[in-house]
């Protein structure tokens, strides 16, 4: 098996990660290894803060070079139009700077909140500013679906299961309402 | 209400009654949003947080849930108030520190409390007694609702709610469990329960003590995925779990009590009496003891103490209120004077 980041060597080290029982697994060779557990060692705080703090998300956003980006820079160059939050800012704090970065920082983020979450598609509530009336859902919808059925027949996978999440949350009934909770007894 | 009587009265979370109270102590549900719009608060400047924290003051004047709840701006809050309303668990240590901008709205009976401006622009979280995760989440999605009728919330419909932090994306939903697991811990499972369940999507920490040390017995179990999947998933999951563990430390208990029951009723009826009885004792002496003594009442080994008066015991002997139950800053020394008191006239 080579080496998923040089494509040259033998891998020799393999890394798993399990989330929500779904396994992701990276190969490389010693080589990439050592150098990836350099970088992200600098980086990595000692705050000893719980386990989704600010030192693990800092090694999350440095492996997501490991991953295979398009030729040039991986991000570097990315900066929010909207807060000036550049990717290196990013890297160091492990925080966004407003909504508007996870549309500049698309690229790199897709890959790191599959790491973190194994998925990337919302699927649970959505704010009544959102929800779109009832003839343009259904376009839609019929549009989700047809991307869906050539998805599958392409064979990407991947793309077929988020289409298919995404309309399963289109589809979601409405929440049932439930009272606020009677005043209790005193004492 | 007013800080005075936030600061005198018993969140109603600290009961000590409802499902699976005895080994559930608490349940916790807690949303991250932020408002469409503005740089989120560690990244945006002091004038757009001080606009942050103005519109959701008019947002939270409005919602019909949150009359009569308590604003405080964390400027205006002495330091040991600011540690208070973290022993309470109603804001985190990070928001008491640097006041900036920061405030907390605090609800009836402490059931609803709003972070503004600490890592996000909003914190919402509902504290119930037991193991009441769907009671806790109604509750929470209603205020949520009426609150985004006000704030346009950050959201991309392929990411869901837009949060500071990555591992937060998508529902923003962090739904936790505060458990007391002593005869796992005396029977040395905890650490097997307690991997099993990692693997399965959720977090464990130790409430008291570092790390995996938990003195005290006490752990927090929350969900770790916020993205790609419902909250009704979230909630799901995490009751499914909790009710594996809640049946792994009932028959742990049932085993203790069948072999050992002799020595199980020594080691309770010692922290009792030490706890009657001294002078001078540390909060983390205090907390392995009370930790005992609630093993007790729950197996009714020990008549006549109440569970709530214990849960707030747990609170109360922590530093800051202490202090403001003195009325004045005590040195370790005084506040290990002043604790073993409390218990003394307590129990």
């Amino acid at each position: 098996m080579t080496c998923d980041l040089c494509s040259k060597n033998e891998a020799t080290v393999h890394l798993s990660e399990v989330i929500n029982d779904q396994t992701r697994e990276l190969h490389l060779c010693e080589q990439c290894a050592r150098e990836k557990a350099a970088e992200a060692a600098g980086l990595f705080s000692t705050s000893g803060e719980q386990l989704l703090g600010g030192g693990l998300a800092e090694l999350l956003g440095s492996l997501t070079d490991l991953g295979k980006l398009a030729a040039g820079t991986p991000g570097a160059a990315l900066s929010c139009p909207q807060c000036g939050l550049t990717y290196e800012d990013f890297r160091k704090s492990g925080r966004l700077g407003c909504g508007k970065c996870y549309e500049a920082f698309h690229r790199v983020l897709a890959p790191l909140l599959k790491r973190i979450h194994g998925s990337t598609q919302h699927s649970g509530r959505t704010p009544p500013a959102q929800k779109a009336k009832p003839a343009q859902l259904q376009d839609e919808l019929a549009q989700l679906k047809e991307q869906l059925k050539a998805a599958v027949a392409a064979e990407s996978f991947e793309e077929a299961v988020r289409l298919r999440d995404r309309i399963r949350a289109l589809e979601a009934k409405p929440r049932k309402t439930a009272s606020f909770p009677r005043k209790r007894e005193s004492g | 209400m007013t800080l005075e009587e936030l600061v005198q009265q018993t969140g109603e979370w600290l009961r000590g009654t409802g499902p699976s109270a005895d080994i559930v102590i608490s349940s916790r549900i807690r949303l991250a949003r932020n408002v469409e719009g503005m740089p989120f608060p560690q990244w945006g400047a002091r004038p757009q947080r001080a606009e942050v924290k103005k519109r959701v003051a008019e947002a939270v004047a409005e919602c019909r849930f949150l009359k009569g709840s308590l604003v405080l701006e964390m400027k205006g809050l002495a330091e040991v108030d600011r540690l208070l309303l973290v022993e309470r668990h109603l804001i985190s240590r990070e928001h008491a520190a640097g006041a900036d901008e920061k405030a907390v709205v605090v609800g009836d009976r402490e059931i609803v409390a709003l972070m503004v401006n600490e890592e996000d622009h909003l914190r919402l979280q509902v504290l119930q007694s037991g193991f009441n995760l769907q009671e806790a989440w109604d509750v929470l999605a209603q205020v949520s609702d009426e609150l985004e009728q006000k704030l346009p919330y950050s959201f991309l419909p392929e990411w869901g709610y837009l949060t500071a932090c990555p591992t937060n994306v998508g529902t923003g939903m962090r739904c936790s469990c505060m458990v007391h697991l002593p005869c796992l811990v005396m029977t040395k499972q905890i650490n097997r329960v307690l991997h099993a369940i990692t693997r399965l999507g959720l977090t464990a920490r130790g409430l008291y003590g570092e790390g995996t040390e938990a003195s005290g017995n006490f752990f927090q179990l929350s969900n770790q995925v916020t993205l790609g999947v419902s909250e009704e998933d979230i909630l799901d999951n995490l009751q499914r779990l909790i009710r594996q563990v809640v049946e792994q430390e009932e028959a742990a208990r049932k085993a203790l009590v069948n072999q050992s029951r002799e020595a199980l009723e020594d080691r309770i009826w010692r922290a009792y009496g030490t706890l009657k009885s001294a002078h001078l004792i540390t909060s983390e002496e205090t907390v392995n003891l009370l930790s005992l003594v609630r093993l007790g009442v729950d197996l009714a080994l020990i008549p006549g103490v109440d569970r709530g008066l214990l849960n707030r015991l747990f609170i109360q002997i922590q530093p800051a209120h202490l202090q403001r139950m003195e009325g004045k800053a005590l040195t370790p020394a005084q506040r290990d004077a002043r604790r073993a008191k409390l218990l003394r006239d307590s129990l």
